[in-house]
C-alpha cells in the first residue's frame, strides 16, 4: 500500500491524451510566459512592450517562434556536427519529461474514466524532476562544447559548475519536505499539505494553510533562490551573460536549434515553478480555507488554483530579472557554497531533532518548539549580522583593482600604426587646391 | 501491484519517446521550411566580427574541477539523505535515526569546512 494505486491504470488513449496535453500546455505556457516576461519588464521600465501582434501583443512570441523555424540554420565549421544537433534535443526532451509527475488536480472524470490529473506518479517522483533537471544540463554543456567557440565553451563550463552547485542546495532544501511529508511522490506531498491548522493567537483563532512554504520557510527560501540558479535565470544568468560571453553556450546556435534551447529554458522555468507549487504551496489546493467554498478542491477548479500559483511564481522570476543586476561569478559561488549549503544542512539537522523531540511523550512539543525557535533565531542573527567592514577612504588613489593590473586612468592611447600607414598612402593630391583635399588628409 | 508499478514507469518512457519524436518532427519541418545558402563566411566561428584566432579551446580555472569534486561529495550525501528523510517519521526510528544522521551530516560538514579553510571555495 503506497497510495499510488490510482496511477498506471489509465487506458492507452487517456495516457496519450494526457501526454499531448502536457506538450500543448508547456508550449502554450512558454509562448505566454515570454510575452508575460516582456510585458512585465516593459511596465517596470515604463514602456509599452510588445503590442503589435494580436490583442495586447499576445501573439508576439508565436510570431517569433515561427520566424525562427523559417531561418537559415548555420553550423560553424569548427562544430562537432552530431553533438551540435543532439544538444538542443537533450535539453528539450529533459525539460518536457520533468512535467510528467506534476499533479494538476485531483481525480476527475475524463470521458467517463476516473483518473487523476497527472500523467504518472512514482514513489520517487521528485527524484525524477531532479534527475531531468540535472540531465538537461548535458544539453547546455554539450552544446557549448560542440560549438567550437571560446565563448560557448566558457558559457557551458559556467553552466556546469553553476548547476551542480545549486542542485545541491536545491536537493537539500527538498529533504525537509520529505521529512515532513514522509514521501517522495508528488501527489502524496500535495495530499500531505491538505488541511490547515487552527491557531489561536492573541485571542483570535484562524486557520493557517498546511503549506510547507509556511511550515518550512527556510527550505522554501533556499529552494526559491537555488532554482533561479538552476534555471540560469537573472540574476544568476552567468552561462549566457550577454555582456561577457556574447550569448554564452548558445552563441553559435541559430534557427530551430536556438528556438529549442529557448523553449527548454522557459519550460524549465515553468517546471520549477510547478515544483515549488507542488512541494511548498499546497499544489492544486485552493489558496483559502476549505470552509469558504467546500467545492473548490473538487472537479476541475484545482487546475485554476494550480496555474494561478505557477503564474505568480513566474512573475517572481520576471521581477527578479527586472530589478536585480547579474551576480559576479565568485559572489555567486560564494552564495551557493558558503551560505545556502551550510544553512541547509543545519536546518535539516535542527528539523530532524525537533521532530524527534516532539515524538517523545515526556517532552512537551511547545517546549521543544520554543527552545528550537530561540536557537534558530540566535543562529539567524549570527548568520545575518552585518560583517562588512566600514568603507574607508583610500589614502592614495587605487592604481589597480586589488593588485590586478589595470591601465592608468589618464592613459594616452598611442597612435595606431595602421592609421599612420593609411595617412601615408593617402597623400593629398597637390593638383586640386582647396579645403576639400586638406580636410580629407586630416581625416585619414 | 507489479504491473501498476511498471505501468507508471512505462508511461514515463512513452513521454520520453514522444519528446524525441516531437523534436525530430520539428527538425524535419525546419529542414523543409528553412532557406539554405551556405557561404564560408557564415560558417566561421563568431568572434565579435573579427576573424577567429586559434581554435575554440580556452584554459580555465582549476576551481571548476575542485567544485566538481565537492559536488560528488554532496550528491552522495543526498543519496543517503533522501531515503532517510522518507522513513524518518515511521515508528521505530526517532531519536536514534536523528542522531545518526546528525553524525553523518557533521562528517560531511567537516569536509566542507576543511575545503572552506583551505581556501578552495574562494574563487579569486
Amino acid at each position: 500500500m503506497n497510495g499510488l494505486e490510482s496511477f498506471g491504470q489509465d487506458p492507452w488513449w487517456l495516457v496519450g491524451l494526457k501526454a499531448l496535453a502536457i506538450f500543448v500546455i508547456l508550449v502554450l505556457l512558454t509562448l505566454f510566459s515570454i510575452w508575460y516576461e516582456r510585458k512585465v519588464v516593459a511596465w517596470m521600465q515604463v514602456r509599452p512592450g510588445p503590442n503589435r501582434n494580436g490583442p495586447f501583443g499576445l501573439l508576439q512570441s508565436l510570431a517569433d517562434g515561427l520566424k525562427l523555424a523559417f531561418k537559415e540554420d548555420l553550423v560553424p565549421k569548427a562544430a562537432d556536427k552530431i553533438v551540435f544537433l543532439l544538444a538542443p534535443m537533450i535539453s528539450t526532451v529533459c525539460a518536457f519529461t520533468a512535467f510528467a509527475v506534476i499533479p494538476f488536480g485531483p481525480v476527475v472524470s475524463v470521458f467517463g474514466v476516473e483518473t487523476p490529473l497527472q500523467l504518472t506518479d512514482l514513489p520517487v517522483a521528485v527524484l525524477l524532476v531532479l534527475a531531468t533537471s540535472a540531465l538537461g544540463v548535458y544539453g547546455i554543456v554539450l552544446g557549448g562544447w560542440s560549438s567550437g567557440s571560446t565563448y560557448s565553451l566558457l558559457g557551458s563550463l559556467r553552466a556546469a559548475a553553476q548547476v551542480i552547485s545549486y542542485e545541491i542546495a536545491m536537493g537539500l532544501s527538498i529533504v525537509a519536505v520529505f521529512l515532513t511529508a514522509g514521501s517522495l511522490s508528488t501527489s502524496q506531498i500535495v495530499a500531505a499539505q491538505q488541511g490547515g491548522q487552527e491557531v489561536t493567537l492573541f485571542g483570535t483563532s484562524f486557520t493557517i494553510p498546511g503549506w510547507y512554504a509556511l511550515l518550512l520557510l527556510p527550505s522554501f527560501i533556499v529552494f526559491a533562490i537555488s532554482v533561479v540558479g538552476e534555471t540560469n535565470r537573472a540574476p544568476f544568468d552567468l552561462p549566457e551573460a550577454e555582456s561577457e560571453l556574447v550569448g554564452g553556450f548558445h552563441t553559435e546556435y541559430s534557427s530551430l536549434k536556438f528556438a529549442l534551447f529557448f523553449l527548454a529554458e522557459y519550460i524549465n522555468m515553468v517546471t520549477v515553478s510547478a515544483m515549488a507549487t507542488t512541494l511548498f504551496l499546497g499544489g492544486w489546493q485552493a489558496p483559502f480555507p476549505a470552509s469558504w467554498w467546500p467545492g473548490a478542491n473538487e472537479g476541475w477548479w484545482p487546475v485554476l488554483w494550480f496555474f494561478l500559483k505557477v503564474l505568480i511564481l513566474l512573475f517572481g522570476f520576471v521581477w527578479l530579472r527586472g530589478t536585480l543586476p547579474r551576480f559576479r561569478y565568485d559572489q555567486f559561488m560564494r552564495l551557493g557554497w558558503k551560505v545556502l549549503v551550510p544553512a541547509n544542512l543545519l536546518w535539516i539537522v535542527v528539523l530532524a531533532a525537533v521532530r524527534a523531540g516532539t515524538q517523545q511523550p515526556e517532552w512537551s512539543a511547545q517546549w521543544v518548539g520554543m527552545i528550537g525557535g530561540a536557537f534558530l533565531l540566535v543562529l539567524l542573527v549570527i548568520w545575518f549580522w552585518p560583517g562588512r567592514k566600514k568603507y574607508e577612504q583610500a589614502t592614495e588613489p587605487d592604481t589597480g583593482l586589488g593588485g590586478f593590473p589595470v591601465p592608468p586612468l589618464d592613459l594616452q592611447v598611442p597612435p595606431s600604426p595602421r592609421v599612420k600607414r593609411l595617412t601615408a598612402e593617402r597623400e593629398p593630391v597637390s593638383v586640386s587646391a582647396g579645403d576639400d583635399a586638406t580636410a580629407e588628409g586630416k581625416e585619414g | 501491484m507489479g504491473t501498476t508499478y511498471l505501468a507508471s514507469y512505462s508511461t514515463l518512457g512513452f513521454l520520453l519517446v514522444l519528446g524525441v519524436l516531437v523534436s525530430i518532427a520539428a527538425f524535419a519541418a525546419n529542414r523543409l521550411l528553412r532557406t539554405q545558402a551556405p557561404s564560408p563566411a557564415k560558417q566561421t566561428t563568431y568572434e565579435c566580427g573579427l576573424d577567429p584566432v586559434g581554435d575554440g579551446w580556452a584554459q580555465m580555472q582549476i576551481r571548476y574541477y575542485v567544485y566538481a569534486f565537492l559536488y560528488a561529495l554532496f550528491a552522495v550525501e543526498s543519496v543517503f539523505l533522501f531515503p532517510w528523510a522518507v522513513v524518518y517519521d515511521r515508528p521505530g526510528f526517532g531519536v536514534t535515526a536523528a542522531a545518526e544522521m546528525g553524525v553523518f551530516v557533521a562528517v560531511l560538514a567537516l569536509g566542507l569546512a576543511y575545503a572552506w579553510r583551505k581556501g578552495v571555495l574562494r574563487w579569486l
